[in-house]
Formats: C-alpha cells, structure tokens, sequence
C-alpha cells in the first residue's frame, strides 16, 4: 500500500520555523508557535493533536489564508518548489493555492456551494488554474470526477450538492482538489463527518490518488487510527508547537514524548482487551497564557522541577525521530 | 435454533452475564420485543396523504440486566438514536413493546410511567447543547430532584456536591455556569445530571464522540467507574467499535433498522459472522501501523430506509450474495452459543 508510492529525495515543501500569532483582547495567543516539518513528493505525513493545538491554523498558514487581523504569520519559510510561499504577492498566491498546493477541509457541507451545480464547481477550478479551451474544460472535470469514482458522472455533473450523501460530497471535495494536479493535497480531517464503511472507501480513494499523480501528502488528524494506516511519517503537536516527529513506526514503537506516549495509550484497542485506560488527566492548556517552560508539564507523569522554567530542546533519537522533552536531554 | 425474524429465543435471558458471573439469575431490567418505528412521509400541504413511511426501526429486540453494557452500533441511518428514543419514551413505537421489569410501560399506570421515566436517564452526544446555558450547574443538577423528589433544601445541596464529586468535579463549581466548562467537563455535568435521581438504566448516545482524544479515555474510565459504584445499566450507543469493545458487556449490530448480529462483546469481536459487522471491523481503523487487516471495503451506501431492498437488507452491498438473499428474508439463528445472526451464511 503506502510502501509501493516512490517517496522523492528532495523535499517538495519545506516548513521551517513557522509562527502565527493572533492578537486578542486576552493578548497575544501563539497558535502556531516555531513549526518545521518537510514533505516530499510520495510522502504522508500526519500532524496529530488535540483541538486548539495549532494544526489547523498550520494548515491556514501553509495556504496563506490566516484570517487578518486579527492573525498574523509572524515569522518563517514555508518554501514550495524552491519559492518561498510567504514572499508571494496576493496575486501571485492566489495561482499557487488550489493549483500547486490545495486543501480538503473537513465538512462537506459546507466547502461547496449550495447554489451552483457540482459540474459547475468543478469546472470552475479547471477554468481558473489550467489554460485550455473551453470545449476541453467539460472533458476534463468529467474525468477528475470519474477518476474519483462518482458513479454515472455525466448525470451526476447536472446534481447540485444536496442531493448528493456526504461521501459523494467529500469525494467532488477530493475532485476539485486534484483537477489542478496539485504537489502537495492538505486533507483537514477528511472524514471525521463519514461513516466507517464510507470513511474507508475515501481513505482508500485518497491512496490511489497519491499513488497515481505521486502527491505530496499532509493529513491533519485526531485520530491515531487514521495516522496508522495512512502515513508514513508523524507530527505530533501541542499548544502550537511539534513536540514529537518520527517515522510512524517509531512513533507507535517507541514514543518518545510522554504527551504521545499517554495519548496513545488512552485509545481503546480494536483487538485486543484493555483493562482500563491511561487517561490524561487535566485539559490542554489556554494558548494565550501559556506558562514559560513545558506546556504539558501540568498534566505529565515524568515532570521534572525543570520542566516548569524553561521549554526543552529538540532532541534527535534518529535521523527522523525527535522530540521536545527534558527526560531525553 | 431458529425463530422467527426480529425475535430472540428466549433461552439467551438465562445466560450469565459471563460465565461463572455474578448476574446469572439476575431478573432482566428492561427488554425490547419486536420493536418497530414507522415515520409516515406525507405528501401535499392542505391535504396531505401518506406516501410510505420510513422504516427507522424494524422489530428489534435485545434483553439489558442490571450492572450490564448493551451497545449498538451502526452507521447513520440504521435506527440507533430512533431506538434510544423510544426507550427513552421520546418517540411511541409503531409496534412492539418496552416491558421494564416485566411490565409494559407503555400499558402502564400513570404513576409507573413516571417511575420509569425518572429510572431511565439520558447523555447525548454534544454537551454544548445538551446543558441550559441559563441557569448554574447547581440548578441544573438539581432540577430533576426538585421536580421528583420532595426532599429538602439542605439534602438537595449535599446531593449535588456528592454528584459533583462523583463525577470528579468539585463543590465550588456548584456556582458556575455550564460556559464556564470545556467540553469534558460538561460532559462530566450532563453525566451528574443524569445520575441525580439514581436511574436503573442510562442511555448513552455518543457520550465520547464530541470530545477530544485526550478526554474520552477520561470520560469512559468514569462512566465504567460509575458503572461499579451505582449499579447502573447502560445502554451504549456508538459507530467507533473499539469504543464499544472497551465499555459493553454485549454487543448489537445494526443495519437498516434491524439487528443483524447480536453477541457478546468478546465472542463478537473475535469471531464476527455476518458480512456487514465483518464489513465494519474491517472498515474500522487499526491501532498499529503493523496491523494487517482484511481488506473488505463495501461498495456503495447504505439504501433509504423509505424503501428498503427486498430478502436481506444487506444483499446489495454484500460480497458473499447468494440468490436466495434477494429473495428470503433471513431468519435469527443462534450459530454459537450466545451468539445470534440473521444471515442465510449460516
């Protein structure tokens, strides 16, 4: 499966140090605070963490649509294909974002629009990004559509998106988004609103669309189970910042960080008998008043009287696995 | 072993809950018998006609003993949440009956139904709507007391710093508004709340689903103590099977309104029978990357319920289909002991 796409050499996007910040009247809250990953071509990574701990503002970093004011990328690279994406013009990031890089977000429901037919919204995307004749235009969203299994795609084109389930929905939501053939497709938690059998078909689509156009491939997720069968490689993140990163069996083999330590033991097991879970006691942390050293220190059972004054640094386990803790300095 | 479609052999109500277990004898709390829910779909505006209904539920029927864990699962449209209402008297079954320690609540005394009522409790799934967002916890727990009870101001405080306690919040937040809570804690609150008037059985639909992953292993290890300390039954709603696999003694499997697999957790979850629950664990994400599963990804959606496929409900996403499915509806069988199925596999 995942092991038979070619996984590139050179990376196709680089994220480094990535900071954005949001001004409100409690003061500044640092939701994306110091983030570096990269993607190559092939590759799956999956940013894991709980609600409000940056991933998705990571997201609207990378596509450059932080809501401004009150957000604001402070400081870093987010380089794709050699152009820094941060230096681009309004204009010039507008062609980059849905051709080079695009985005399925999670609710269907929501990210297509109501009153225009979904062959119409297909084509749109085509006609704006791609330059060919408009007799073509037709052909080719038919095929992006066919190609992300829509049964009967001539008569569905003419459907607008009410009368269509929310599998059907999610997948015209995947067809827009290749019909540029992007490198890079971010998919924002894709199916947390499907059903398992239909979840697992998407899941399955999404792999075949990788392996054909050989995408680079960032899944934004809560969910460990996705991470498992979907990705190659793991961020984890909390309170704005990665504080793990690994290939996924190291991650699930030795995690290294006690935050994905502990929420890895707090999934109840498919096939196995789980006594009682770990659970993680207290709640994430409120970004705007985050305290100075390790913001899990409240809430870890390895706490360290170090860990309250200063954050820890990034330590290498390996080539690709590192971790952000006191315990490994 | 068979009977007909819908109806369980009543031997399955002697059964211990595990074997040697406590519960052997133990008289069934609350039982579902062929239970249906019909919604008619109407046509017109001035005059309006029945066209069909919608066959939400279609004869089901499950036994709950004290102490125990009954899940149902399934996907969207199978009837789960319809089922969960009209145990909690929500909704009036079409046909069938809820008969709660032996009586039929539905025939009951006034005076019994209020009973039941105030012993069967809900927690939905969202508890940012699921709490009033105008009055403080302290009412809110309250409330059900002060309306079933005649007890008395100082009892009624003592009461919800108990519950409070119990569900591992503190005293002083008696004071607070549910605002003033994050997800898990007011899950926490909806679970006090429910827990007020010491019901027999709670009805829990989702109870994790809404929250963070960090937070549901909380959640569930305090429902399970719970579980210990109130003697409580629950009824588990879910679609995320190992969730189910952690909280429930036994197992229901629903598709399109009917049980299409009911066993218990541990026999289900190692030796799964019919397709579609086959379908399910195969469908349901796996815990290690190393983990190989079977790849048995159904093809199409669950059909509408407005016109279910004729035979078995399941033949037109089934990949072991035979002729005979189209056609005969399957009957009930128990194939292993404690272990129903309604397919013509077996």
């Amino acid at each position: 499966m995942t092991n038979r796409i070619r996984i590139a050499d050179q990376p196709v996007l680089e994220v480094k140090d990535l900071r954005t910040y949001f001004r409100t009247r409690w003061g500044t809250v640092k939701a994306v605070d110091g983030v570096s990953f990269d993607l190559r071509r092939g590759e799956t990574l999956g940013i894991v963490g709980e609600s409000g701990c940056g991933k998705s503002v990571t997201v609207l970093s990378l596509m450059r649509l932080v809501p401004s004011p009150p957000g604001r990328i402070v400081s870093g690279e987010i380089i794709l294909d050699g152009q820094d994406l941060l230096h681009l013009t309004e204009e010039q990031m507008s062609k980059v974002r849905g051709s080079e890089i695009a985005l399925i977000i999670q609710d269907p429901m929501t990210s297509l629009n109501p009153v225009f037919s979904i062959g119409n919204q297909v084509m749109e995307a085509v006609k704006i990004h791609q330059d060919i004749p408009k007799k073509s235009v037709f052909q080719v969203a038919l095929d992006v559509l066919r190609k992300v299994n829509i049964p009967a795609a001539e008569i569905r084109m003419r459907d607008y998106p009410h009368q269509m389930s929310g599998g059907m929905r999610q997948r015209v939501v995947g067809a827009i988004s290749i019909s540029c053939q992007p490198s890079v497709l971010i998919a924002d938690e894709p199916t947390t609103s499907l059903d398992v059998t239909i979840q697992a078909q998407y899941l399955k689509l999404l792999r075949e669309l990788q392996r054909e156009s050989n995408l680079g491939l960032i899944f934004i997720t809560h969910d460990f189970g996705i991470v498992a069968k979907m990705c190659d490689r793991v961020a984890v993140m909390y309170a704005g910042r990665i504080v793990e990163q690994g290939s996924v069996r190291d991650i699930f083999n030795h995690p290294s960080h006690p935050y994905t330590e502990a929420l890895l033991a707090s999934v109840p097991k498919l096939n196995e008998d789980v006594e009682r879970l770990y659970s993680i006691e207290g709640q994430p942390p409120a970004l705007h008043d985050l305290p100075p050293g390790c913001p899990f220190a409240p809430r870890c059972p390895y706490v360290m009287q170090q860990c309250y004054e200063e954050y820890p640094p990034v330590v290498q386990l390996n080539e690709a696995h590192s971790a952000a803790c006191w315990r490994l300095a | 072993m068979t009977t007909p479609a819908g109806d369980f052999p009543s031997s399955l109500s002697t059964y211990p809950k595990r074997p040697g277990g406590d519960r052997t004898d133990a008289p069934v709390l609350l039982e579902a018998r062929n239970l249906k829910k019909y919604f008619p779909v109407t046509r017109g505006l001035l005059v309006s006609r029945v066209t069909g209904y919608i066959k939400a539920v279609d004869g089901i029927s499950f036994q709950i003993r004290p102490g125990e864990t009954l899940g149902i699962v399934g996907e969207s449209g199978c009837g789960k949440s319809t089922t969960a209402k009209m145990l909690l008297m929500l909704e009036r079954p079409t046909e069938g009956t809820i008969l709660y320690q032996g009586q039929d609540i539905y025939k009951a005394e006034a005076a019994k139904r209020k009973e039941y009522r105030s012993s069967v409790q809900a927690v939905f799934q969202d508890p940012w709507s699921s709490l009033n967002p105008r009055i403080r916890v302290r009412e809110l727990i309250a409330e059900p007391m002060v309306i079933n009870w005649s007890i008395s101001r100082k009892e009624m405080q003592e009461r919800t710093g108990k519950l409070l306690n119990d569900v591992g919040l503190s005293p002083y937040h008696a004071n607070l508004y549910p605002h003033e809570f994050s997800g898990g804690q007011r899950q926490r609150l909806a679970i006090a709340r429910a827990l007020s008037l010491n019901p027999k059985l709670m009805v829990l639909d989702e109870p994790v689903s809404a929250l963070d992953v960090s937070i549901r292993a909380q959640i569930m290890n305090l429902l399970k103590d719970l579980q210990q300390e109130y003697g409580v039954s629950y009824l588990l709603i879910a679609h995320h099977l190992a969730t189910v696999r952690y909280m429930c003694d036994w197992v229901a499997v629903m598709y399109l309104g009917q049980i299409v697999e009911f066993a218990e957790m541990k026999e289900l979850f190692e030796n799964p029978l019919h397709p579609y629950t086959k379908a399910l664990m195969s469908a349901a994400l796996p815990s290690h990357p190393d983990i190989e599963q079977e790849e048995m990804i159904l093809s199409g959606e669950v059909p509408s319920p407005l016109n279910p496929p004729e035979g078995c409900r399941f033949h037109p996403r089934c990949p072991f289909v035979m002729d005979r499915c189209m056609e005969d509806v399957p009957a009930v069988q128990e194939v292993r002991p404690r272990h129903l199925v309604n397919c013509h596999l077996y």
